[in-house]
């Protein structure tokens, strides 16, 4: 299969690995893509968790936002927010949730806060939201993100979630950690030892010169690196339609109300 | 008894400056009427609370309506950044702003205890984090029963809790359907809670495990159909995710910003004609 782009083989590589009937905590934008797609092709079974309070939401079109009225509507039930975080994710019920960052270091620590120093930042970003306590309990994190040095950085301006930091073990964390990092060249997966992130997995295509000039850090590699498949056409044609209702959806004027 | 009023009477009476707010509502039935009253009533020195400022507290500090922020997400959802609140953060413009950060979890279980009336809250979180360094408010505690060190924040109590609703009777009870975020806890933890709704009915069926806020913890019903544009009411009205896009580019300029506001929320005397005032002339 050729003719497909980076997103989408991410968003396929990030989809494969869900497996049917695991509970996920999503994010917007590509892992809502990946957990949909999954969803729709090989996985019928995922639960797809939002902190907006939707549990095993069947959204039609991807959301905009964490909170569109499509993931209430099409959910099994909707809970209050406090209950997500305590009752699902805290007590251990998540089997892998999805982060992003503005910035990642090589043991997977995130940050989402500040760059610069906290109390006069050159930039202002949103903040820690759900990360924290998913980066701590979900019993995977799959961190997707695409790398360049600006943001696979050597050391953090500020850690708003941890990864396989020195401690993890004895700090109450209830999951795993990072088990993947999907970047838009090929998949990083912490070492056994260290959790430092080593390269796993190549895209088709691209050699391994081009993902080490990705990282800001030396990048460790795996002894067997895999090239994993490219899109089927089956896959890009279950996240192309997804991607084409969505598009179609978020077209339709929105009337002020009266 | 809860009182009913026009919202700009129930802001006069209730919101003064300085008091701690908190204007609840996850993605959805954020009261974006309330704090345009709040702006146009030109309240100062307001300590905001909100999980997710979103566009109305971006719209309150662009306009130095606060002091200082409690929160646990700064972004506009599903488009990039809040400019004022960055502006505030990064330049002190048009003031300073205080901020006390959270995460989600955190803020859950402040405001949870803030519900109970308990004096703060308790999570298994802020691990891994650097966090409690920059907030000194988040401490923890070891468990004693077990030995565990927990993380415990303080409870969240706002002088007002403003939510928007569909539907009040009129005795007051309010009945919220759709994504109800952390609204029943930040009601119940509020010294008054004032409440906008889209309709007010003679009674409402009863509610066999929905979230019902019950008359007597709602200080303050107003009538405020549209109340929560550009978010949304589930069953009333879709999120306006447009107009969210078309704010990233009204607030990214301060003096786009300002003109903005002086016509559409100082320029005009209540929600309805902000309304009217964003539809597209008909000739």
């Amino acid at each position: 299969m050729s003719g497909y782009s980076r997103d989408e083989m991410m968003t396929v590589a990030a989809a494969r690995m869900l497996w049917d009937d695991c509970v996920t905590f999503v994010g917007i934008g590509l892992p809502s893509a990946a957990c949909n797609l999954a969803r729709l092709t090989h996985a019928p079974g995922l639960v797809l968790i939002y902190e907006s309070g939707t549990i095993n939401t069947r959204p039609t079109v991807l959301p905009l936002s964490i909170g569109d009225g499509e993931l209430a509507e099409t959910a099994a039930c909707v809970v209050p927010l406090p209950e997500i975080f305590s009752d699902y994710l805290q007590a251990g019920r998540v089997d892998v949730g999805f982060l992003g960052a503005a910035q990642i270091d090589r043991h997977g620590n995130l940050n989402s806060t500040v760059i610069g120093p906290y109390s006069r930042p050159r930039t202002r970003l949103p903040g820690a939201g759900g990360a924290t306590e998913i980066a701590a309990h979900a019993k995977q994190v799959f961190i997707v993100m695409k790398a360049s040095p600006r943001s696979f950085v050597a050391a953090l301006d500020f850690r708003t979630s941890g990864g396989h930091f020195a401690g993890r073990a004895a700090s109450g964390a209830r999951g795993g950690g990072p088990s993947v990092v999907v970047t838009d060249v090929g998949i990083l997966k912490p070492q056994a030892a260290s959790g430092e992130l080593a390269l796993a997995v190549l895209y088709p295509g691209i050699p391994v010169e081009e993902a080490r000039a990705a990282v800001g850090w030396p990048l460790a590699l795996r002894p067997e690196i895999e090239v994993i498949a490219p899109p089927t056409a089956a896959e890009l044609e279950a996240l192309r339609a997804l991607e084409a209702r969505t598009a179609a959806a978020h077209r339709q004027p929105v009337r002020l109300p009266t | 008894m809860t009182d009913f009023l026009p919202l700009s009477g129930a802001i006069a009476k209730h919101v003064a400056d300085g008091a701690s707010i908190a204007l609840e509502g996850f993605t959805h039935l954020i009261p974006f009427a309330a704090g345009h009253e709040l702006i146009r009533q030109r309240r100062r020195e307001l300590h905001l609370i909100r999980m997710t400022p979103d566009l109305i507290y971006d719209q309150l500090i662009g306009m130095g309506a606060a002091r200082r922020l409690t929160f646990s997400w700064g972004g506009n959802p599903g488009v990039g950044s809040l400019h004022r609140l960055r502006d505030a953060v990064e330049h002190g413009w048009p003031r300073p702003l205080e901020l006390d950060e959270h995460s989600h979890a955190g803020m859950a279980a402040a405001y949870r205890a803030g519900a109970a009336q308990l004096p703060f809250g308790v999570l298994r979180g802020y691990i891994g984090t650097d966090l409690p360094a920059e907030n000194t408010r988040i401490q923890s505690v070891n468990c004693p029963y077990t030995g565990e060190q927990l993380a415990t924040v303080p409870a969240i109590n706002p002088d007002v809790t403003i939510l928007h609703a569909q539907r009040a009777d009129r005795r007051g009870n309010v009945a919220i359907e759709g994504i109800v975020g952390a609204q029943r806890e930040a009601g119940l933890a509020a010294k008054l809670l004032m409440v906008t709704v889209e309709e007010i009915v003679d009674e409402l069926p009863p509610a066999m495990n929905s979230v019902l806020l019950p008359h007597f913890v709602v200080g303050c019903v107003s009538h405020c159909p549209g109340g929560a544009w550009p978010s949304y009411a589930q069953g009333r009205y879709a999120r306006d995710n447009d107009f969210y896009q078309r704010w990233d580019e009204i607030a990214r300029d301060r003096a786009r910003f300002s003109a903005w506001m002086a016509r559409h929320v100082l320029g005009t005397t209540d929600h309805r004609g902000f309304l009217d005032s964003l539809r597209p002339v008909v000739a």
